[in-house]
């Protein structure tokens, strides 16, 4: 009945309540969905690169190369010279090799050279493998293998051409030497959805005729003579290596760091990407910083609501103690109205953070490459929602030991 | 249990304001007896209020003894005197008296909450709320309305019977009819008169109007039974 009795009384201040729940709801839905975005997005950059044992690249920062051989952000400072990756290749511990070479570009995506070893070696997500949707994998010189995001972006089908500019957001293009769209992979999640790749060879045929920055005057070499040629790259950009057994990974690393030729840095994916959190981590701080204040203010104007509410509600009060509520009766009823209020709140805040993520997850997608799954609360957020309504008692408790105080002094006499 | 003949007993009672030092009511001696009707006229400022929160336990006397029903009030704790008002007094304002978000049936069965003892003494509190509610005259159908709905006699007389409800053996009045016209007025106390009589419980009803006078068993003035005294700070 008191319960009841508590509801009636929310119900009757429905409108200062109701904006009470909502501004709950919105700074819950806020910090949920900042951590939703936070979760998703250091899971989909860990998803990115798996069974890679070592990135190498010309000496750098760890996470300067982990960007920009895996995510394409940011450009290389320097090459990894043809004959070190040779060197490295042929060493006994190296299983496996793969060389990326960046630099190209086609309209806003990236152009990859690497060799055909890539698809088989390169890992997502635990293991997955990528998959040729449509077509098939990079056969002739002049053959692309475009990622789902390209695909959908410029609504490419196999066999269309593509014209590769020299540089990144250039305006000198390879229009001499098109390719041809041979395969369509399936989508990944990773940057690889928004990468034209080609074989290693054809970034160096496409390049025969240039010198510097620029084509040479007249000259253009006919593709067939290309396909001849022998094309033997001088430096590619980095290397994805495996090695033969765990074990030999530091021992690997440790070497390639210090070898003499040429100025070499070795990196473990995971190590990079704890080093990358670190730096993240102070942003990701920030943000969930924020919108935890955002709770708290949320709360806080709870609480200046109960006590405004105070005083038109003496006289409520007292009815209470008249009949013979005990003053801490009066407490329950405003920690219990505070309960569901932060309840209601926390319930509605969860609702609007399905419906956004309904309504954001296409949009997050085609904009950051950023895929939020749409999944039943987890443990975690089901603590956010409990400390929510905990916090929502222990802040109600200040004006409720204020009733407390009024009704001991009031007794059941009010005069108004 | 021997029977108790006084319903209410006040001896040698002295209450001084805390923080105001000046002002001190002194109560000598007041006695009801069980299911009489007093009327307790005095002016404004003559303590009535102090009184009636003395005799419900929500203050308690510096000196003397305040019995309800047989029991010292000051020898229970703060939460046996918070129960023991609920079981042992009905309490009627003069106005604002429900709660006006809650259905005139939750109103009327709030002190029951409180009260286990008065509660089972019913067999069925809802219908006797319903009894209640007919006695009193409230229009069939009352008791789902919510209370903020009723004109203000009819609050009254819902308010009435929340105090009546289990039979507690006092009642107080505090200016009930103050806020009601003359012609509902003499309904209302009419009423409230055949229930409390019906159910033998004792009416002390505060006032300053003497002109309700006729109707009661006897009538006492603040003045006669009581001492304030204002010292010059």
């Amino acid at each position: 009945m008191i319960s009841r009795l508590a509801f009636a009384s929310l119900i009757a201040r429905a409108l200062t309540v109701g904006m009470t729940i909502l501004a709950i709801a919105l700074s819950v839905a806020l910090f949920l969905g900042v951590e939703k975005i936070r979760t998703g997005a250091k899971a989909s950059f860990a998803d990115t690169i798996s069974g890679t044992d070592l990135i190498v690249g010309a000496r750098s920062g760890s996470v300067q190369l982990l960007l920009y051989s895996v995510f394409r952000i940011g450009n290389a400072t320097n090459n990894l010279t043809w004959e070190s990756y040779q060197d490295i290749a042929k060493r006994p511990d190296v299983d496996w090799i793969v060389p990326i070479s960046l630099g190209d570009s086609h309209r806003q995506f990236r152009v990859m050279g690497t060799t055909p070893a890539f698809f088989e070696r390169y890992k997502y997500r635990s293991g997955q493998s990528l998959v040729v949707n449509d077509g098939a994998i990079i056969d002739d010189l002049f053959d692309a293998v475009i990622g789902a995001d390209v695909a959908a972006t410029l609504g490419y089908i196999v066999g269309d051409p593509i014209v590769v500019a020299h540089g990144l957001a250039s305006f000198t293009e390879h229009d001499d030497q098109p390719f041809s769209v041979s395969g369509i992979l399936e989508k990944t999640g990773t940057p690889v959805d928004r990468t034209v790749i080609v074989g290693l060879r054809a970034i160096e045929a496409i390049h025969v005729d240039w010198q510097g920055g620029g084509q040479i005057q007249g000259q253009s070499t006919p593709a067939d003579a290309l396909r001849r040629m022998e094309l033997e790259p001088r430096a590619v950009t980095a290397a994805l290596l495996g090695v033969k057994g765990r074990l030999k990974v530091f021992g690997l690393q440790r070497s390639i760091n210090e070898y003499a030729q040429e100025p070499l840095l070795a990196i473990l994916p995971g190590v990079a990407l704890q080093e990358l959190w670190q730096i993240v981590g102070i942003a990701e701080m920030a943000l969930i910083g924020v919108s935890a204040m955002v709770v708290i203010t949320a709360l806080i104007g709870m609480m200046a609501t109960i006590f405004s509410s105070l005083n038109e509600r003496r006289r409520e009060m007292a009815i209470f103690r008249a009949m013979g509520a005990r003053p801490r009766v009066i407490v329950g009823l405003l920690v219990l109205e505070a309960i569901v209020m932060a309840t209601l709140g926390a319930l509605l805040g969860l609702g609007l953070l399905y419906v956004g993520l309904t309504i954001g997850q296409p949009l997050i997608d085609s904009a950051f490459g950023l895929w939020l799954p749409i999944e039943p609360p987890t443990l975690r957020e089901f603590w956010v929602l409990l400390g929510v309504v905990a916090a929502g008692a222990i802040v109600s408790m200040v004006p409720a030991l204020r009733a407390y105080r009024m009704s001991l002094a009031d007794g059941m006499v009010v005069r108004i | 249990m021997f029977e108790v003949t006084e319903t209410l007993q006040l001896e040698g009672v002295g209450y001084r304001w805390p923080g105001r030092a000046s002002f001190e009511l002194r109560v000598p001696n007041l006695t009801l007896a069980r299911s009489e009707t007093v009327l307790l006229l005095g002016e404004s400022g003559s303590g009535k209020s102090t009184l009636l929160s003395l005799i419900c336990g929500t203050i308690i006397a510096g000196s003397g003894r305040v019995c309800v029903a047989g029991t010292d009030i000051a020898a229970l704790s703060a939460g046996q005197r918070d129960r023991f008002r609920a079981e042992q007094i009905g309490l009627i304002f003069q106005q604002f008296n429900l709660l006006p978000f809650a259905s005139v049936q939750d109103n009327i069965l709030l002190p029951l909450r409180f009260a286990p003892e008065r509660r089972n003494r019913l067999d069925d509190p809802k219908q006797e709320t319903a009894r209640l509610c007919h006695d009193l005259g409230l229009p069939v159908g009352v008791m789902s309305a919510k209370a903020g709905a009723l004109s203000v006699g009819q609050q009254q007389r819902v308010a009435a019977a929340r105090a009546l409800i289990g039979m507690p053996p006092l009642i107080i009045a505090d200016e009930p009819t103050s806020s009601l016209d003359a012609a509902t007025q003499a309904t209302f106390l009419k009423l409230l008169f055949a229930q409390s009589r019906a159910h033998g419980t004792t009416l002390l009803m505060v006032s300053h109007d003497a002109r309700l006078s006729s109707q009661f068993d006897r009538v006492i003035h603040m003045t006669d039974i009581a001492q304030t005294t204002r010292g010059a700070a």
